[in-house]
């Protein structure tokens, strides 16, 4: 399979390229334009960004594998992020990653059989005063119960 | 007290120019350009006492004078908004609610130090805030405040919103800067600080979203008027986050000096269901936890928490009440920094895992005589031994739930059972 950028993704990364100072610079935004583009980041993702970004694959690959949000597997449609840190663990985010498991039937670092959900549990996502929460894909779900999660994984398909 | 911080996010649509020009937004931005030489600016900011509000508590002013004149080279502004630090808020509700004023606080600092590109580097979780941040970046270049030749004075200035991808050590300024030249977040040596080696080896300034968020105001009002508010060496206000076990949680802004128990018990409502305090980390996640006795006579600014035996650090206040397991607590938190750090430094890369399976095993009642020396001694070796205040940060709070909780530590080794767990 050739992993190559569209002409309007190509056509973006130019853009990005151009703001920055330097071009190597423009490393993340590149990065998350590739998973938007290629669902994540394969070997073959990470060689071809390496090349359009004029920088050595083993750098690139560094980058990747340091940062959390960049993915090197396929993830399912909806990543649920629960976060564990001890401002939400003080108000019962252990309980809600556990109904979780149980609703979805997978555990962490998982993904259902129909790829409809992965679950993680991460580290503070800056929402301390409104836990338990989680996230999911871009958005930030807050104070939750049970029953709540409950609603939010149905309306997600 | 009049709000400086928090002064225009309860407003109806407060994220849009219209709302925050019609609150006096960009004044202060104007002033500067118009009336005010860049150094002028930096004195300004000197005179106010402006503290950074990240965590470090360095002067605003000193490190922007910091930056060499006759550098030949461009020079960088990078607002920090990475915030990361565990029971810290303040940040994303200044992004989301008052995006101008963290802008124009940039485009100030930009403007004083004569850079003419400037970055604000956002969490990559924070997509939401990423997006009002773009948008009122659009509508103040759209305005004449932001792009060429600005408000007709020749000053040009681009400010590129860059998003982090999931790394806490981003947050450290030179971590920050490594991840922003294309890299892994990996901190450098200082010296040479940033000031004069920064992004791509050039002068660079980086300032914390609510340190920047305050210095409209400061231009707009004067340095007089900001250190009017505060104690004798901790001017004007601060945001503290506060979370856990607390009635009303949320972002407060106070005037530095005031009562910390006053600030917990009336502002916040107090402990929870009617709960007892048990202790309460006042500065984010890295900084050492008190005991409730400790609050007694405890002031919040810079140092009266740093004679109390903590630090206010990020103002991240995280409350437990007298339900909670020390051990899990401290857990957590040692759970935090070994899944954080950066991998650089051998002390922190090891031992963070080693006191994270330490205080793990304490917890599942598989503790050993002699673990909490361990721990203290591994804690010890870290400190002070790696090349960013990340060794610091993940050590203080180990060595401080065990010297505060200690007996509740040997109560878990010696039942071989977490007691307090449901």
């Amino acid at each position: 399979m050739a992993v190559e950028f569209s002409p309007e993704a190509r056509q973006k990364f130019e853009k990005i390229v151009a703001r920055y100072p330097k071009k190597d610079g423009a490393m993340l935004p590149v990065l998350y334009l590739a998973q938007r583009e290629f669902g994540y980041l394969s070997t073959e993702a990470i060689e071809y960004v390496a090349k359009i970004m004029e920088l050595p694959a083993a750098r690139v690959y560094g980058v990747v594998t340091f940062y959390t949000m960049l993915n090197m597997k396929p993830i399912g449609r909806h990543h649920i992020q629960v976060c564990r840190t001890l401002p939400c663990a003080l108000v019962g985010a252990e309980r809600i990653a556990a109904s979780i498991k149980k609703k979805l039937g997978i555990g962490t670092g998982e993904t259902t059989a129909d790829g409809r959900f992965t679950l993680s549990e991460v580290e503070c996502l800056a929402s301390c005063g409104s836990g338990p929460m989680m996230q999911v894909n871009d958005d930030y779900y807050e104070d939750l119960t049970e029953e709540k999660v409950d609603k939010i994984l149905e309306r997600l398909k | 007290m009049e709000k400086v911080l928090l002064r225009n996010v309860d407003a109806p649509e407060s994220h849009t120019l219209e709302v925050y020009r019609a609150r006096g937004g960009y004044r202060a931005w104007e002033k500067a350009l118009r009336e005010m030489a860049p150094e002028r600016v930096t004195d300004e900011v000197k005179a106010s006492n402006l503290r950074g509000r990240g965590g470090a508590g360095f002067p605003t002013g000193m490190k922007w004078g910091f930056v060499p004149k006759d550098n030949p080279k461009p020079k960088y502004v990078v607002c920090n908004a990475d915030e990361s630090e565990p029971g810290t808020f303040k940040d994303r509700l200044l992004i989301e609610k008052d995006p101008h004023a963290v802008i124009e606080g940039t485009m100030i600092a930009a403007y004083a130090i004569q850079s003419h590109t400037a970055f604000i580097y956002i969490r990559g979780e924070l997509s939401f805030g990423a997006t009002v941040l773009q948008n009122a970046l659009d509508e103040a270049e759209r305005a004449g405040y932001l792009g060429k030749n600005i408000l007709g004075t020749g000053y040009d200035l681009d400010v590129i919103l860059h998003r982090g991808a999931g790394a806490y050590i981003c947050g450290e300024e030179t971590g920050l800067l490594a991840s922003l030249e294309g890299g892994k977040g990996w901190p450098k040596v200082k010296p040479p600080f940033p000031a004069t080696h920064g992004l791509f080896g050039c002068p660079t300034v980086v300032n914390n979203v609510e340190t920047l968020a305050a210095v409209p105001w400061i231009i707009d009002r004067g340095a007089a008027q900001y250190t009017a508010l505060g104690t004798e060496k901790s001017k004007g206000t601060k945001l503290f986050s506060v979370s856990g076990h607390i009635q009303r949680p949320g972002v407060y802004e106070v005037e530095m000096g005031y009562s910390f128990k006053r600030f917990l018990e009336e502002d916040c409502g107090g402990v929870r269901n009617g709960k007892k305090l048990k202790g309460v980390i006042p500065g984010g996640a890295s900084m050492p936890v008190l005991r409730a006795e400790e609050i007694d006579g405890v002031t919040m600014d810079y140092e009266s928490f740093q004679a109390a035996g903590t630090l206010l650090g990020s103002g991240g206040v995280i409350v437990m009440d007298d339900s909670t397991c020390m051990v899990r607590a401290a857990w957590n938190i040692a759970r935090f920094f070994a899944h954080e750090s950066c991998g650089q430094c051998s002390p922190c890369r090891e031992g963070c895992h080693w006191m994270e399976k330490i205080f793990r095993r304490i917890e599942h009642g598989e503790g050993r005589a002699g673990d909490l020396d361990l721990i203290q001694s591994i804690s010890g070796n870290i400190a002070g031994n790696t090349i960013c205040p990340f060794g610091d940060a993940a050590s203080w709070p180990a060595a401080a739930f065990i010297k505060k909780y200690r007996e509740e530590f040997e109560e878990h080794i010696t039942k071989k059972k977490c007691v307090r767990m449901e």
